[in-house]
């Protein structure tokens, strides 16, 4: 067996294991697995419809797995995606009602509008974190409240009363005519070309520029980096500064794209921190987020077709679902487990 | 015969890579044998063979005459084979006792019975003079005396046969000492030792036997006083190794680093250096000697801007560079290998060819407008493994990858090659077999010889006085004199490095003493 084979395997067998473990959940409860998976399936490809949805949930988990995957790499462990991901939504929602502007300038000005809020939220931990040492994860997490807190209140005073936005200007929609007629009219937007572009972006970034090289380099050895003249206090701000704008865009996909406006929220999203997941599954590369955002944003929108098609209550569901992820994340077993038979074959 | 332990014709290997080829150790009852090899050689990897953490591929091992299969630590454990690792294995906030017994507690009904450990344990450091106090917080204790209870860890488990890895890299030479008499002891109580070590002096000490092993295959075994360091490096290395690297008088020009009046405070605002004069001039080497804690890192971190100056100037090529930033001193003409390379001087996770271009990555040509060329990134560090002698896969492993010696030569050859009118050396063979030493001593001697300065700080007296034209000796934060490295000795050094003035000494035959009334230190 080969390093490369191995490489591919492990994946594969982790959401096998994962399917088969789900299974034994579902057979327990009484459930027929082979149906609950049946409806999983077309729950993610069963048709045009299943398809566009699935790539529509993908897009904000991309953005919110850029988001940590970026801060990581610069040693810094960024606990308020959600935070930063709320403050972007609102802020593309506002901007998409506030203003009556061409598509041209009203689309971009309200997606900036997100990127910029969802900095600033990353800028004030990385600025107590740079210059007084404060550790991000605690404040990122009050932060993440800070979020959730203001912008309900902005909702409710800005509507006068009500819990929700006004729809958002057509000229900031992300919503493609085009896109919904070629997957039977899901809600699939243009937002996942953004995401897109917001991966090679992260790439180009920390393999391209002399930015990157510094982030990286600080993320693994500050000392070093001080040693060799760089500002580490420097980077570790616009690190989190290119998170947060990561995390707002997230937002935006939600305002712009698929509801189309921002209503009081009683909870968090959850996105931000299913970015930490994504992010993680991903080896915190740009490429690998790509794949934990596709695994989680299939499996928790192709989930939701279970109770329905299946009967399968939601709770079985969502323990199912975690499970996969499990195993795709313990990744590492099954390595070792391979690794141990490479070696047997080997003698 | 009664060896204890017969290692013959081992094998390792890592993939295609052999480790150990046809290694042969025989370990009398009773002896201290030294094990010696270049860093990389395969003297650890040998180790860990009987110590059970690597299966062989060809060989077998005999302990006490009986064939044995050791497969993993507990059964060299069982066997009386004890390990004294480098890098100690102790939990800092648990006693000494905790840290002996963790693992294999004595238990009743369920409790741990710690008094009784604490009173063995005390037994145990009497009876081979380890003097460990069993109730102490290791946080709390020194490094030498960590590395007694790691010993007292041994014997506890009932260990005959030690192990020592590298023992005296993080030690003081007075605790190098007390090290000694500590082996010297256990072999007189019937314990054997195998010594794993890559200093020469150390071995002609403490040793009774040598075997030497170079690039993997045994080279053989010899009595100790029946050799000599100059064999043994010749054995050791494959080549004769100067031990005095030769080198002209030197020729020294204008001046290139002045430090005047110089004030430095710690974290916790005590002055470590108070008031320190010091200047290096092109084409000469200045030596700091000093015992470690005089101001040392201080002087060098305060000249290369990584630590506040309190008061007083820097000057580089005549330009005062004092409270600059580090990237604007290192580019008025510093080059700086610095004292912990782990730590300052590489990002290990980065590649090697990251870590080439670590000072010059923000400059034409390795990036422009923002833009990183990595294209010429391998093509430098290509160059600087070349030029330098770093063995390496490639310059895409990792730097972590690399052996100590490997990863200073990627760094000397970083600083060296941005051709920096001063360059600061601190510490730059700490750790390092001959053949490397020798090396980076030559190079230093050769950016002095092109008409740089060079400064040089060690801890290691032969260093300093075989590579500087002058030696500057620091105490308590300050420079209190500079002498000439031919015309001093061993003894006056050592003497100012103790705090004692020229003024206070006098000559007695060929030894320095200090005169009779003025033994004090002098403030």
């Amino acid at each position: 067996m080969s390093n490369r084979t191995i490489k591919f395997l492990i994946p594969v067998i982790s959401i096998f294991l994962g399917l088969l473990v789900g299974a034994i959940v579902m057979w327990m409860s009484g459930y027929d697995p082979i149906i609950g998976y049946a409806a999983l399936w077309n729950g993610i490809f069963g048709d045009a419809y299943a398809i566009g949805e699935t790539i529509r949930q993908i897009s904000p988990y991309l953005l919110a797995g850029l988001a940590v995957a970026f801060a990581f790499r610069t040693g810094l462990f960024n606990i308020g995606v959600e935070g930063q991901l709320i403050v972007g939504w609102f802020a593309a929602a506002y901007v998409g009602t506030a203003f009556e502007l061409p598509a041209m300038i009203h689309l971009p000005l309200a997606l900036l509008a997100a990127a910029v809020a969802g900095a600033l939220w990353g800028l004030v931990p990385g600025l107590l974190k740079a210059k007084l040492r404060v550790h991000e994860v605690i404040v990122t997490i009050m932060m993440n409240y800070i979020a959730l807190h203001i912008v309900n209140a902005l909702i409710r005073s800005i509507s006068g009363g009500s819990y929700k936005l006004e729809k958002i200007h057509k000229t900031a929609s992300l919503r493609s005519e085009f896109l919904s007629n070629l997957t039977d009219y899901s809600t699939l937007h243009y937002g996942i070309l953004i995401a897109l572009l917001m991966v090679a972006v992260m790439w180009f970034i920390l393999d391209k520029t002399k930015t990157g090289y510094e982030l990286k380099a600080v993320g693994f050895n500050d000392q070093a980096s001080r040693y060799a003249g760089m500002n580490v206090d420097k980077n570790i701000i616009l690190s989190m500064v290119i998170s947060g704008a990561f995390a707002g865009l997230g937002g935006a996909m939600e305002a712009l794209g698929t509801f189309g406006t921002m209503s009081s929220m009683g909870g968090f999203t959850g996105i931000g921190f299913d970015g930490i997941a994504v992010a993680l599954l991903g080896a915190n590369s740009p490429l690998g987020v790509i794949f934990g955002a596709t695994l989680f944003g299939s499996l928790k929108y192709g989930a939701n077709n279970m109770p329905n098609a299946a009967g399968i209550p939601i709770e079985i569901v969502s323990i199912v679902i975690a499970l996969i992820i499990f195993f795709v994340a313990s990744g590492y077993i099954i390595r070792v487990g391979l690794n141990r038979l490479k070696k047997k074959e080997a003698k | 015969m009664d060896y204890v332990i017969e290692m013959l014709n081992i094998r390792k290997e890592f993939g295609n890579f052999v480790a150990n080829d046809n290694i042969t150790l025989q370990l009398k009852k009773g002896e201290i044998h030294a094990l010696l090899g270049e860093n990389g050689a395969g003297k650890s990897t040998l180790m860990n063979v009987l110590f059970g953490l690597y299966q062989p591929e060809g060989g077998e091992i005999r302990v006490r005459g009986k064939k044995e299969n050791i497969t993993d630590p507990n059964v060299a454990n069982h066997l009386g084979i004890g390990m004294v690792h480098q890098h100690f294995m102790l939990v800092e906030n648990l006693t000494v006792t905790e840290n002996i017994i963790l693992g294999n507690e004595p238990k009743k009904l369920g409790m741990i019975n710690i008094r009784r450990a604490a009173k063995k344990v005390d037994e145990i450091s009497k009876l081979y003079g380890l003097n460990v106090d069993p109730m102490a917080k290791i946080e709390d204790i020194s490094v030498g005396m960590q590395q007694r209870v790691e010993i007292l860890k041994t014997l506890y488990r009932g260990a005959e046969i030690l192990i020592f890895d590298e023992p005296t890299a993080s030690l003081t030479p007075q605790e190098i000492d007390e090290l000694i008499a500590i082996m010297k002891k256990l072999v007189a109580e019937g314990k054997s030792i195998i010594l794993i070590t890559h200093k020469l002096q150390e071995i002609m000490d403490v040793s009774d036997r040598v075997t030497v092993i170079r690039k993997g295959q045994g080279i053989g075994t010899v009595v100790t006083p029946e050799t000599n360091p100059e064999e043994l490096a010749t054995l050791m290395v494959g080549r004769q190794v100067l031990f005095k690297t030769e080198k002209k008088p030197s020729n020294p020009t204008e001046e290139v680093l002045n430090v005047e009046n110089l004030v430095v405070e710690d974290y916790r605002g005590i002055e470590k250096l108070k008031g320190l004069n010091l200047s290096v001039r092109r084409g000469e080497i200045v030596g700091i000697a000093g015992i470690d804690g005089n101001g040392q890192s201080e002087l060098i971190e305060a000249i290369t801007g990584l630590h506040k100056v309190k008061s007083g100037t820097i000057f580089i090529n005549a330009q005062n560079v004092t409270g600059k930033k580090p990237r604007k001193i290192t580019e008025s003409g510093i080059g700086h290998i610095p004292q912990d390379r782990h730590k300052h001087g590489l990002v290990l996770d980065f590649t090697v060819g990251y870590n080439a271009v670590l000072q010059t990555y923000y400059r034409q040509p390795i990036s422009s407008k923002g833009m990183m060329n990595y294209k010429r990134v391998s093509e430098k560090a290509q160059e600087l493994i070349e030029a330098f002698d770093v063995r390496t896969q490639g310059e895409d492993a990792l730097a972590r990858s690399l052996s100590g010696g490997n990863q200073q030569k990627l760094i000397i050859g970083r600083e060296v090659d941005r051709d920096p009118d001063l360059l600061i050396a601190a510490l730059p063979t700490r750790g390092l077999d001959v053949g490397a030493i020798e090396f980076i001593h030559k190079r230093l001697i050769e950016q002095r010889d092109r008409g740089k300065a060079v400064l040089l700080i060690s801890f290691e007296l032969d260093e300093v006085m075989n590579v500087s034209d002058r030696i500057a000796v620091i105490h308590d934060g300050k420079i209190i004199d500079v002498v000439d490295a031919g015309e001093t000795t061993e003894q006056e050094l050592g003497l100012l490095m103790a705090g004692h003035s020229k003024d206070e000494m006098v000559i007695v035959g060929d030894d320095v003493i200090v005169k009779e009334g003025d033994n004090h230190d002098v403030e």
